[in-house]
């Protein structure tokens, strides 16, 4: 028997305007309205709408035996419903078959796990509060920012009251190991450990629609072929990917919306073969071994660490900032500071101030609404400055912080 | 392949850009192989000028051959500067009236002329001509020998005046663009210009961009001025005409004053607007803050890059700006204008509109008071410089040699 389990990442972040050095002092507006409504705007068409209409018409089609799970940021729910309302319908719709799982993550997509505790756990609060409003489940797995796990954070969760978790089965973690079973971390025994199949994952989320690829073009024939070839080596294949990759990184006319459209029949010819969600997963399969992980995994670039976001000294700064006024923000009292404040966690800000392969001009540039790196730092700095401003205008900062 | 090529006088002898590309250009293709003939216009007055000494000197150049012509021609010369130039070879050499023509164009004309019979004595494939005053000279060499003309546009007479061209200038300048078989541009940005204002077919223009010395012993001094201790430091380097945006620059050096007291403006270099930007810093009341080195040459343009923090570059039309790379070599990061060829081909650079003051100031004042950003642009921006240098813009040009002698065939 091998269970799929799809689970797919829905995530924008709240872009920044182009915040001047003029800017602080004089404006509290920091994020681009227009900006953001205009992308969210493009994804739904290009991505979010037709990819729900397609698996909401896959689960109907395979009778409930098509099974899938998402996760939603919180920032990206916030935005759904100011600026496109009848994504958040289709998400509604696709919940109230059944067939669909919503985990938890923490609401403003976050690196507050490596940062601040309390602030993770807030945020995941918040999150959770956000997913049962909407969709009346209360998540039962839990992933992190990116897949960012280690130790600390599976007993971190694990004591949260969560039964399962997401994380990359990147090759450093797993040696000869298989993704294709349940663990755990040697920190979590209770806490059951999803590994995404980065090699059959990425074959559609990265290399669908590359022309260099030995493999291209990519038939649905040929892929159920590979995941029935680990029947035998393991029972449970996790397919994890952004959302977006429907139609908006693999865009329609490369043929993702036909191999979607097909792939689950094909998969289900094979009477072995299921789709489970995470939390069915985790009940269905027990653990085959225990994984020891020191330092941060994550799904990005071929490090598959966390350096995509603090690698360099800019983000290392940039974070630090952000954190540093945590107290003095929590403080203050106005929770329309608190919000802004957690909006600037979101990792998509520091990821635009990466410089690896910036000289290549790779992936990273494709997500980037940012010129450069450097453009990137200079905004979010100012901003912070000006957070620092109205902090000391309250006489807050002055007590917690020196500058 | 054997190359007529008619160009100007390498440096250290004469100033600017062009001098510097013809020779970087040469040593590519003399690398690569090809056998050039230069045609050099060599001013009487300038005797040091012994450009085979100099090649010879360096031992790479072993296929050049130099043919120099007398003439009082220099680049980017205008018509004043002729007349006035003209003046002072007379009384200095006591020349008769008929030497050189009596004004700038008819010194040109002359130029060209002349390299009618040049072109008739030596042996070549094809002819390459640097920008408007070679282009009467490349013209004639091609009616005399049949051979193909490539052109090679470095700053069209747009980009120098500011969108105020000289008729005479741009109408010699269209003529040649017009009857190249091929035209050489430095960049995208100036492909669009001869594209917008000469309305030449984009298919006949080929962007080569430029490159640089990998190592040059200046890049190594070291320099550290003592004024850095207490300031920080941003340089101007370039001639001081509307080209290149000193008026821009001197506006924002106020404006990140206002933010920040602790820098210093630097600017390098002579031109018409020298006198205007003086009195404007005065006037600004931040003269004080403010420092002109007048020209520098040799070794104390890599001085003045080593000591700054920035390197600014607020070019309204910047053809490319190969002084750009030189700051990278220096080890200095770059704030660029996006109306530039280098900004099209150095990733890791500030790049703002010349116009908008307050962005540049954003941009300086930020990557001057976060050591964290001026750190990772600096090392991100050193490490692609060492990408750049002279045989792969010289393989190009090959490149688009052999497409005009095919074409011709």
């Amino acid at each position: 028997m091998v269970s799929m389990c799809f689970y797919f990442q829905v995530h924008q972040p709240f872009r920044l305007r182009n915040y001047s050095i003029f800017d602080i002092g004089k404006n509290t507006n920091y994020f681009d309205e227009k900006k953001n409504k205009e992308i969210m705007q493009k994804v739904a068409g290009k991505c979010y709408l037709p990819t729900n209409k397609t698996m909401l018409d896959l689960i109907n089609k395979h009778d409930g035996k098509f099974k899938i799970s998402y996760s939603i940021s919180g920032v990206a729910l916030e935005q759904f419903e100011k600026y496109a309302p009848q994504v958040l319908d289709s998400f509604m719709d696709l919940n109230d078959t059944g067939c669909v799982e919503f985990l938890n993550e923490t609401y403003h997509h976050s690196l507050s796990f490596l940062y601040s505790k309390e602030e993770f756990r807030e945020q995941i609060k918040l999150h959770q509060k956000k997913i049962k409003s909407l969709f009346k489940q209360t998540p039962i797995v839990f992933r992190n920012t990116e897949l960012i796990f280690n130790n600390e954070l599976a007993n971190f969760i694990q004591k949260m009251g969560y039964s399962g978790i997401l994380a990359e089965g990147a090759d450093n973690i797993l040696g000869w190991r298989s993704p294709n079973f349940i663990y755990t971390a040697k920190t979590a025994p209770g806490l059951k450990m999803l590994l995404k199949n980065y090699k059959l994952s990425d074959d559609i989320a990265f290399r669908f629609s590359n022309r260099g690829w030995k493999e291209w073009p990519l038939t649905v024939d040929k892929y159920v072929k590979w995941l029935n070839a680990a029947n035998g080596n393991g029972n449970l294949m996790n397919l994890f990917m952004d959302y977006e990759t429907f139609g908006e990184h693999q865009w329609e006319d490369t043929g993702i919306f036909d191999f979607l459209r097909h792939l689950p029949g094909e998969i289900l010819k094979h009477s072995d073969n299921n789709f489970v969600t995470p939390s069915e997963a985790i009940k269905k399969y027990e653990p085959v071994s225990e994984l020891d992980i020191h330092s941060p995994v994550s799904w990005a670039d071929v490090e598959r660490d966390t350096s995509a976001w603090d690698g360099n000294k800019m983000q290392k700064s940039a974070i630090n900032q952000i954190y540093l006024i945590e107290n003095a923000v929590k403080k203050s009292g106005d929770k329309n500071l608190l919000e802004k404040w957690r909006k600037l966690q979101t990792s998509d800000h520091f990821y635009y101030m990466c410089t690896k392969w910036f000289n290549d001009g790779d992936v990273h540039k494709y997500f980037n609404p940012y010129e450069n790196p450097y453009d990137a730092f200079i905004t979010f700095m100012n901003i912070i400055n000006d957070v620092n401003l109205r902090l000391g205008e309250k006489n807050i900062l002055k007590k917690e912080v020196v500058v | 392949m054997k190359v007529l090529m008619f160009g100007w006088e390498f440096p250290p002898f004469k100033t600017g850009g062009l001098g510097t590309a013809c020779y970087d250009l040469t040593r590519g293709l003399s690398y690569k192989g090809v056998d050039v003939t230069f045609v050099m216009p060599t001013t009487p007055g300038n005797a040091k000028a012994d450009f085979v000494k100099l090649i010879g000197a360096n031992n790479i150049c072993r296929n050049i051959k130099v043919r120099k012509v007398s003439t009082i021609l220099t680049p980017y010369m205008s018509s004043e500067a002729y007349s006035s130039e003209l003046r002072k070879i007379r009384i200095g050499h006591k020349l008769s009236s008929d030497v050189y023509g009596q004004n700038l164009y008819q010194e040109v004309m002359r130029y060209a002329e002349m390299a009618k019979i040049i072109a008739a004595q030596e042996d070549y494939d094809l002819i390459h001509a640097h920008d408007w005053m070679t282009y009467g000279a490349g013209i004639n060499a091609r009616n005399v020998s049949g051979k193909p003309l490539v052109v090679h546009i470095h700053a069209t007479e747009f980009d120098r005046t500011g969108g105020n061209p000289n008729p005479y200038i741009s109408s010699l300048e269209y003529q040649g663009l017009n009857e190249a078989d091929l035209i050489i541009a430095n960049s995208n940005f100036t492909k669009n210009n001869v594209r917008r204002h000469y309305n030449i077919n984009p298919d006949k223009i080929k962007v080569v961009h430029w490159g640089i010395d990998p190592d040059n012993p200046y890049y190594k001094l070291g320099y550290s001025s003592p004024m850095n201790r207490n300031e920080k430091i941003v340089l101007f380097l370039g001639r001081i005409t509307i080209q290149k945006g000193p008026d821009y620059f001197i506006e924002v050096a106020k404006k990140v004053l206002d933010f920040k007291k602790d820098v210093h403006f630097v600017i390098a270099g002579s031109g018409d607007m020298l006198p205007r930007i003086i009195e404007r810093a005065a006037e600004l009341g931040i003269s004080d803050k403010v420092t002109f080195t007048g020209f520098l040459k040799g070794a104390d343009v890599h001085r003045a890059f080593q000591m700054a923090d920035l390197y600014v570059m607020p070019s309204t039309s910047e053809p490319f700006g190969l002084v750009a790379l030189e700051s990278l070599k220096n080890n200095t990061p770059i704030l660029v204008s996006k109306q530039s060829g280098v900004s099209e081909v150095v990733h890791n650079a500030l790049k703002v509109d010349f116009w908008d003051i307050n962005e540049i100031t954003n941009k300086i004042v930020n990557v001057l008071n976060y050591e964290e950003l001026h750190d990772e642009l600096r090392k991100n921006s050193f490490e692609e410089v060492q990408k750049f240098d002279l045989i792969k813009p010289a393989e190009k040009c090959i490149d688009v040699y052999n497409e005009a002698i095919r074409g011709a065939m």
